[in-house]
């Protein structure tokens, strides 16, 4: 039988009630969705069945992983964060413009490393082969942008709003509209891949992607603001989105953490 | 919510991950993205395997990320791994003589993956490993684990991470020695021969 929006739902619904449980006895918030998300379904067979081996980092400061890769300005172009200038045409759709910082856990800028995103055109449709949505493909938007950070941790994008997409999970299954990110620190293990959100998107409570996310102000870090100032007169709307990278890195270790 | 006040401690909490989905294929790949050893390079390996699910199927929309250090166990802080050309837009890729350390590989349809990089040099009290990082649909938060290639068993031995696991969990991060400098190294994300993931605290 077909997978319908009220089976996800319930589905939801009850991932939802056992976290608030866990919370209850005492768990510590999860800031992170679990692997193990049903609703999703195609997390059922690509989740690890055994739990993680911990390192402690501590114990050994020359951790590769403790390292970053590094990137430089030869590895992207100068208008690389400009989304709607790589083609000869305007591309379709509200211009948005994308801001904010790239910090880690104890709120300091990451400088200097790339900021990769890839996104829907705003009929909602990917650039992308395997891409069976039939909106229409726009000849003026590809969708990908990258930069690297500055001195403060910004990064900054041009582009367009993405739109909403339907997608297999279950009949009737929708995306909210969302840039998906990839994003480096200063370490290895805080590498970091996800998506950013519009703030108000009716399609946030039937989305299991999002609801994977099941502590309630977890799933409101991945939604953007509304930034006024950011908006540039004439031309587009401003949305301002922080990240903060998980996961330690080598001066956890000079404090002693 | 999503604009973080740096000044309060306690607001500054991690922005979950999400799944990097089936669409990335044009945004996150680029060419040569395995090709991370010098042209020539005598210390060249070739690392090369499969990803699968739990039930045993390759994955042919994984993408892994290879980082590790220098054969003299340095850690590469060159970049360079993704060169474009500013005229064109285009990818120049890697110049080829500079080691950056860091490669990204799409698995194939058959769910394959390779890449070339160099033997990486021991670094503290590790064995040597190369630090691979897996994304995937359906993943929703990437995978760390290691490859270690075979051979030195003293070294195996006195690695912290292996001396802790059960042999047959321990062997899933040692890559087969396929002569020549190439190696096997599959990643099976759930079920019989699950791979060792690790979790950085
Ligand atoms: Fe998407």
């Amino acid at each position: 039988m077909a997978l319908t929006q009220q089976d996800i739902d319930q589905e939801i619904a009850a991932e939802r009630a056992a976290y608030g449980k866990r919370i209850a006895d005492g768990a510590p918030v999860e800031h992170q969705p679990r692997r193990d998300y049903a609703p999703y379904r195609s997390s059922v067979l690509r989740h690890p069945k055994q739990p993680p081996v911990a390192i402690d980092v501590a114990q050994d400061p020359e951790l590769v992983e403790l390292f970053s890769p590094a990137f430089g300005e030869r590895d992207i172009t100068e208008i690389d964060n400009d989304l709607t200038r790589h083609h000869r045409g305007e591309p379709i759709g509200e211009r948005i413009t994308v801001s904010g910082r790239l910090l880690d856990r104890d709120g300091r800028p990451v400088r200097g490393q790339l900021v990769e995103i890839w996104q829907a055109n705003s009929a909602g449709r990917y650039a992308h082969r395997r891409e069976q949505h039939d909106a229409p493909l726009d000849p003026n938007f590809t969708g990908v942008g990258r930069t690297l950070t500055d001195d403060s941790g910004h990064y900054r994008f041009t582009t367009v709003q993405p739109g909403p997409y339907p997608w297999r999970n279950h009949v009737n299954a929708w995306r909210p509209a969302h840039i998906h990110f990839s994003v480096f620190g200063s370490a290895f293990t805080q590498r970091l891949v996800t998506q950013m959100y519009f703030p108000n998107d009716p399609l946030f409570p039937y989305d299991p992607i999002l609801q994977s996310v099941t502590d309630d102000a977890a799933r409101q870090r991945l939604i953007a603001t509304y930034d006024h100032g950011l908006s540039v007169p004439e031309f587009s709307l401003g949305y301002h989105w922080d990240l903060v990278l998980d996961g330690p890195n080598a001066t956890w270790i000079e404090e002693g953490r | 919510m999503t604009k973080i006040d740096t000044s309060r401690p306690e607001s500054v909490l991690p922005t979950p991950s999400h799944t990097v989905g089936p669409f990335y294929g044009y945004a996150l790949p680029f060419p040569g993205g395995g090709d991370i050893a010098p042209v020539g390079h005598p210390d060249t390996i070739t690392v090369q395997g499969y990803v699968y699910d739990g039930e045993g199927n390759p994955l042919p929309d994984a993408l892994v990320e290879l980082w590790g250090p220098g054969p003299d166990g340095r850690v590469p802080t060159t970049d360079g791994s993704m060169r474009r050309d500013p005229s064109t837009g285009g990818h120049l890729g890697r110049n080829g003589v500079q080691f950056t350390g860091w490669g990204r590989i799409q698995t194939d349809a058959d769910g394959h993956w390779y890449a070339r990089t160099l033997r990486p040099g021991a670094r503290g009290r590790s064995a040597p490993y190369l630090s691979v990082c897996v994304f995937a649909r359906g993943l929703l938060v990437h995978l760390f684990t290691r490859i270690y290639l075979p051979g030195d068993r003293a070294a195996l031995a006195a690695d912290p991470l292996l001396a802790g696991l059960a042999e047959e969990r321990r062997d899933t991060l040692i890559a087969q020695d396929g002569g020549d400098g190439t190696y096997r190294f599959d990643i099976r994300l759930q079920g019989e021969g699950e791979t060792v993931f690790l979790e950085f605290r």
